[in-house]
């Protein structure tokens, strides 16, 4: 379990995230919405460790978080950005293997070479293993990036959980690769997984969401199954939008209409 | 990738020896295979020299062309450091104030030289120059870095900018060093600012040897971290590596190894930059190749300099800067230009 209590940051008077209080149980897919603003990157941030100038505690499965080694946590924790440019030259196929370098001294492994291929293979890339990172579209990078991370964190620990943080991952992709990016993230999660994305578009959180949180000035406003906390009434609160709300035909999780 | 690899480093080693007998072999005088031999027998046995040849190519120039292919590979494998740390193409010692302050940071002891009491010269005196060229070197890259740094980024303008003012400011001190000093002493500093190796000595082999050992040693550990970084500070962090440690000790092995090459041979410009450019376009961006193969090429290059710089005008000598900056300064603006395009697009 990850446990957030009483979450406190900010940045000189301005107050990004306002005393939340938060767990995630492993094994399910937790997704973040809000507006731009809300503190929501701010938070993936300082669960993964990224940030440590906050107030309150993170805990990953009772353990402080600040008081895990960087190197450590790098073994079972894993974060994708927004988007990652190189300045050199580099293949696709190197970039992927940089994932394993939490888990090998001096060079990778026949195991973490297989990974990597793995990992292509997973996120369709095999055509692209030898071609020049630079040479990408920003969806072909954003595809890669994704390999990497899982990469890092391919296998589930003998003991203890591994954690995922997806930060606006979907930036670039065209619908299909958004889909795409979401259920791989579904069959990547086990009961040793803990889960947590923050995701752009509201239909597409519901559809894949388990557990989902809505953030308006730093602070969770509701968080439950997507089903029964999705209504007009918070929608207007959070987004200040007017909403009908349909119920997909195959599905039958409902649909934000705008 | 692996075989090919292997193989460009035995070209590479192999076209290395051949251009390091060369060198030796060509120049005011020519020395022969033979005499070499010889002399080198007579030099491990404890003998004096039989010819004048023999004692021109022990004291003279073996020293002059290990001198030169140590500090080549000391510039390259520095360019590719300083590339790694600020994951860009266009940076290297010359640019970022590093060669300038360490070049003022010697001609302050060369400067103040005839001030010294002879004891003192005697004990301290051969270290002076390469700590003073060392401290210098590491507060001019350390305030070049701290000025250019916003919050979090580092931007490559104003690095390249700063670095201007600095190699200026640098460079200024340097000249006011030679104003002042007293006439033997003035030459000394003239020959750092185009860069030479016709003073060299075993003395300096040796320092620069071993200083230029160690460093390598200690980057080839970072090669793997570097690698990580190649993906930004961020996905660095996120892979377990400690962003801040790695840089720091980055900038002072760097500055370290630079500074004793510059304090001896003087500023040589643009091996930095050429050396691992060709090599990302021949063997990529692998850290843990880059730095072996930048050792060889580093040194091939310069030494190949070196020979054009006593042969283009012989029996009289280029300075060596000139040959490097003629080389590399086009080059340089080449990539400038290329960098620029890749980051509008």
């Amino acid at each position: 379990m990850l446990e957030v209590q009483n979450l406190q940051y900010q940045i000189g008077q301005h107050a990004i995230l306002n005393d939340i209080s938060v767990q995630f149980q492993p094994g399910l897919c937790h997704l973040i919405v809000g507006p731009n603003g809300s503190g929501k990157s701010t938070f993936i941030k300082i669960v993964s460790a990224e940030i440590e100038a906050y107030q309150g505690k993170v805990l990953y499965e009772g353990k402080d978080a600040k008081k895990i080694t960087k190197q450590n946590l790098s073994q079972y924790r894993a974060v994708l950005s927004q988007h990652t440019e190189l300045s050199f030259p580099m293949r696709v196929d190197e970039v992927v293997l940089l994932g394993r370098n939490p888990h090998f001294e001096i060079s990778p492994s026949k195991k973490d070479n297989q990974i990597v291929q793995d990992a292509l293979e997973l996120l369709s890339l095999q055509n692209l293993a030898g071609r020049n990172y630079q040479t990408l579209s920003g969806g072909e990078k954003q595809r890669v990036q994704y390999a990497r991370v899982l990469t890092q964190i391919w296998e589930t620990p003998q003991e203890g959980l591994r954690y995922l943080f997806l930060d606006e991952p979907l930036n670039n992709l065209d619908v299909y690769y958004q889909q795409q990016f979401l259920s791989i993230a579904q069959s990547f999660k086990n009961d040793a997984t803990i889960l947590i994305g923050v995701v752009h578009d509201i239909n597409i959180a519901i559809r894949y969401a388990q557990q989902l949180y809505c953030f308006l000035n730093g602070k969770i406003v509701a968080q439950g199954v997507p089903e029964t906390i999705v209504q007009p009434a918070l929608l207007k609160q959070v987004f200040d939008i007017d909403t009908s709300i349909v119920n997909h035909p195959q599905t039958g999780k409902p649909i934000i209409i705008f | 990738m692996a075989p090919k690899s292997s193989l460009f480093f035995i070209v590479l080693t192999a076209l290395l020896i051949v251009m390091l007998l060369i060198a030796i072999a060509f120049g005011a005088v020519s020395i022969l295979p033979s005499e070499m031999w010889s002399a080198l027998n007579h030099w491990f046995t404890g003998k004096e020299p039989a010819t004048i040849y023999e004692s021109v190519f022990i004291q003279l120039r073996l020293p002059r062309v290990l001198l030169c292919a140590i500090t080549g590979a000391i510039l390259a494998v520095s360019g590719v450091l300083m590339q790694g740390l600020f994951r860009n193409p266009v940076v290297e010692p010359g640019l970022v104030g590093t060669s300038a302050g360490a070049a003022f940071g010697a001609s302050i002891v060369f400067s103040l030289s005839p001030f010294m009491s002879p004891s003192f010269k005697s004990v301290l005196g051969p270290f002076m120059v390469p700590l003073f060229a060392f401290v210098g070197g590491l507060a001019a890259t350390y305030l070049v870095y701290s000025i250019a740094k916003d919050k979090k980024h580092i931007s490559i303008l104003s690095l390249l900018l700063v670095g201007m003012a600095m190699n200026a400011i640098g460079l200024s001190g340097v000249g006011l060093m030679t104003y002042i000093a007293r006439d033997p002493q003035a030459r000394s500093i003239t020959f750092w600012n185009l860069g030479t190796f016709s003073g060299a000595n075993w003395f300096q082999v040796f320092v620069t040897g071993m200083m230029a050992a160690v460093c390598f040693w200690l980057a080839q550990r970072q090669a793997k971290k570097l690698n990580v970084l190649l993906l930004g500070d961020q996905e660095a962090g996120h892979l377990g590596v400690d962003v801040k440690k790695l840089k720091t000790n980055i900038l002072i092995l760097n500055t370290a190894m630079v500074s004793v090459a510059t304090a001896f041979v003087g500023v040589i410009a643009f091996m930095g930059l050429i050396v691992p450019h060709v090599l990302r376009l021949l063997i990529g961006s692998d850290h843990k190749k880059l730095i072996p193969a930048s050792i060889l090429m580093g040194a091939l290059l310069l030494t190949i300099a070196d020979v054009g710089a006593r042969l283009l005008l012989a029996p009289a000598e280029l300075p060596i800067g000139i040959i490097t900056s003629i080389v590399g300064a086009p080059l340089y603006i080449f990539l400038l230009k290329k960098f620029q395009l890749n980051q509008t697009n």
